[in-house]
């Protein structure tokens, strides 16, 4: 893969073999479980850990992460807290931030991106997400992100094309967030044909690719590698099991090895997709 | 010859009125200083800039006769123009000429069916084939309702489950103008929640659906072209007043929510520098806001707000030191939302528009006062302009424009109850109702 961005850890996840990129909400039901939570998605073999830090009004979030949100901000996270958080986490993957524009823009004292990209580097977050904000808006926390050595990751949805692309393109850095839908998030059960159409526009640039929203069983990612992606980002399958835990009073550790268990089996799945594709091109 | 060189030019100013600078705010790249902007995800930006090149060719270049059709359809569906009508009783309560631009008697009762005529037809124009909204008061819906049967195009509503209780009479309206209703439950169930779950919608479907957003707010082009379709208030109602009167208001006074009506009742008048402008916000039940339960109990974003990035825009928001949204309140559902228009946050920056917050109490004593001595029932919204008048009628000029931006047939439930609460001296008797029921 090309030098693509600011993050070396995030170039290592992509650099062999398929990338598996959970999400999880900070904080969601509790500190303390979610971290338990997180971790177990390490072990499951996370290469990069999108983590969620709650904003009120999430228009980009199908119903499931939108609980996950209410349950964590009602449970008290705060920035501050989600930073902590991210210090504290005994993680390998590189760990990403996904969040809304407000929250970056009004942290510390200074209006503005840079306090929270100078905080978020210090509690050793390697890139953010921020699905409210479209490249032309981006200028502000690009350099923030340039300046402290995070990628700025941006999603391409399946109505981005032409001009579009190549803005975004032009700015995007660690990996590019495929969206495989339209829509909001939340699981599904099908693979839509969008995703091929999207990773065929995307093909001619030197960018690695992560496909997300709907991706939920380990036949999903086989499929989705298999196409050409180069990561598979998971989220509402996992918060699933997060808001299981909460409605069936499990315990911590029982929901931990249920996301430890999907974890290896969306792994293997994209591992699967990923040798199919290498063997096509060796017997081609 | 061009559309402008053929306008006959206004006698007693000189200028069309398209060549103001401040009816061109804002067109180019949706930004009023550091306010406006287009903050969504990625899936919407297609659609909003096929949406900004659309109100460019038809709504700011007429094309296919967009904005002539508009006007005949507003004047013959709508029943425009709405009168400039003398307010007797208050015009001698406050010692100065009140006129009262008369909203409340556009088709639907409220000054909502300018924008949403405006864009159901833009949308026709544009080929989509079916319409979402959202709604606080049910205003903003009840219009959208009504312009989708009347321009035949399916239509949802998004509606608070909290707005859809306090306002029964338009969700029936809705439907029986054949849309269909849905109940938003997330959060307090307000227009901030609706807003957002309407985004959602229009995130999956943008690419047959048209998004009809309610007030002066969300990405570019949506704040400039919301407040194009309302400027026809300020347009008649600066030409009615030069009629009237013999010359300009001193004073222009309309309440706010999002803002709709008040930049369709200020639009006009901003180049006149004479004219103060005078924003009237939802006081609720007290300035003061609770950080730690996340909860302002008013919905004075513009006079108590701070700049932040909320729906679309950066605005001025009532929002916590985190940046989290805070949950607002007031007795009206249509000013109950924690952001507001940027080219009004714009327009206070500037000292140009000076905002004002009145509380419920004042709000329900003004819906009272113009019931009972004009003859005109105006919606609790409307009616914190009333508020308004009595507590700061000692710093009006002599000529004064009130924008009644609606009636107040859809609160009668919510101001009896609210009444019933209260001690207002000139609030008639309703215990034999309320005990009743
Ligand atoms: C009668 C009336 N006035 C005012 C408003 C507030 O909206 P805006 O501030 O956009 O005019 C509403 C909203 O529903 C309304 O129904």
């Amino acid at each position: 893969m090309a030098e693509t961005g600011n993050s070396d850890a995030i170039a290592a996840a992509f650099a062999d073999g398929p990338a598996y990129v959970p999400y999880l909400v900070v904080g969601d039901p509790d500190y303390e479980s979610s971290k338990a939570y997180v971790e177990a998605l390490d072990r499951g073999g996370a290469d990069v850990i999108e983590l969620g830090l709650p904003f009120s009004e999430p228009i980009a979030e199908g119903s499931t992460i939108q609980e996950a949100l209410v349950r964590s901000l009602d449970a008290g996270m705060t920035p501050e807290r989600f930073f902590e958080f991210a210090e504290e986490v005994d993680v390998d993957a590189a760990v990403v931030c996904m969040t809304y524009y407000n929250l970056i823009y009004q942290f510390g004292t200074d209006p503005g991106p840079r306090p929270f990209v100078e905080r978020a580097a210090a509690a050793g977050i390697q890139g953010l997400v921020v699905p409210d904000l479209p490249a032309e808006e981006a200028d502000p926390l690009r350099a923030a992100c340039d300046e402290f050595g995070l990628d700025l990751v941006f999603i391409v949805a399946p109505t981005t094309r032409g001009d579009r692309l190549d803005r975004i393109m032009e700015h995007v850095s660690g990996y590019v967030y495929v969206q495989a839908r339209l829509g909001t998030t939340g699981a599904r059960d099908d693979v839509s044909d969008q995703t091929t159409a999207s990773l065929d526009r995307l093909r001619e640039y030197d960018v690695p690719k992560a496909v997300g929203f709907g991706i939920s069983t380990g036949e999903h990612a086989e499929r989705i590698v298999a196409g050409g992606a180069d990561g598979i980002i998971v989220g509402s399958a996992l918060v699933d099991l997060v808001a299981e835990g909460v409605e069936d009073d499990l315990s911590a550790e029982v929901v931990a090895d249920r996301l430890e268990a999907l974890s290896r089996e969306l792994t293997d799945g994209a591992e699967r997709g990923y040798r199919s594709r290498t063997e096509t091109v060796e017997s081609a | 010859m061009s559309e402008t060189d053929t306008r006959t030019t206004d006698a007693t100013d000189g200028a069309a009125p398209s060549r103001r600078p401040g009816r061109e705010r804002g067109r180019g790249d949706g930004k009023f200083g550091r306010y406006g902007g287009q903050y969504v995800p990625e899936a919407l930006m297609p659609a909003i800039e096929e949406l900004t090149d659309a109100y460019e060719r038809y709504v700011l270049n007429n094309e296919d006769g967009f904005m002539d059709e508009f006007r005949e359809r507003l004047a013959d569906f709508g029943g425009r123009p709405t009168p400039l009508q003398r307010a007797d009783r208050l015009s001698e309560r406050y010692d100065t000429e009140v006129y009262l631009k008369r909203e409340d008697l556009l088709h639907g009762g409220a000054h909502k069916l300018n924008n949403a005529l405006g864009q159901v037809l833009l949308a026709k124009y544009m080929g989509k084939e079916r319409i979402i909204a959202e709604t606080g008061a049910g205003q903003h819906g009840t219009a959208t309702a009504m312009a989708a049967a009347h321009l035949d195009m399916p239509c949802t509503i998004y509606m608070g489950e909290r707005d859809i209780n306090r306002q029964r009479p338009n969700v029936f309206r809705m439907k029986l103008n054949g849309s269909e209703v849905k109940p938003v439950t997330t959060g307090r169930g307000t227009l901030k929640e609706a807003i957002s779950e309407t985004m959602r919608d229009w995130a999956a479907t943008v690419e047959d659906t048209h998004y009809v957003i309610g007030s002066i707010v969300g990405p570019h082009p949506f704040p400039v072209m919301v407040r194009d379709f309302q400027a026809v208030i300020s347009e008649e109602a600066r030409e009615q007043a030069i009629e009237k009167t013999g010359g300009l208001p001193t004073d222009v006074v309309a309440c706010a929510g999002g803002g709709s009506n008040t930049m369709g009742a200020f639009a006009e008048f901003v180049d006149d520098e004479s004219v103060a402008l005078r924003a009237v916000e939802a006081g609720g039940s007290t300035l003061e806001v609770d950080e730690e339960a996340g909860v302002a109990p008013n919905s004075a974003s513009l006079f108590a707000g701070e700049e932040g990035v909320l729906h679309g825009a950066r605005t001025k928001l009532l929002q916590d030191s985190d940046g989290q949204i805070m949950e607002s309140h007031s007795v009206s559902s249509g000013l109950d939302y924690a952001g507001v228009g940027p080219e009004l946050a714009y327009l206070v920056d500037e000292g140009r528009v000076e905002p004002v917050a009145v509380d419920d109490d004042a709000a329900l004593e003004g819906f009272h006062r113009l019931s009972s001595t004009e003859g005109i029932i105006p919606a609790l919204e409307t009616a914190h302009a009333f508020g308004y008048l009595e507590e700061h009628h000692d710093e009006l000029g002599e000529r004064v424009v009130v924008n009644v931006s609606g009636r107040g047939d859809k609160d009668l439930d919510a101001a009896i109850e609210e009444t019933d609460q209260r001690d207002l001296p000139n609030a008639p008797d309703m215990s034999m109702f309320t005990e009743g029921i």
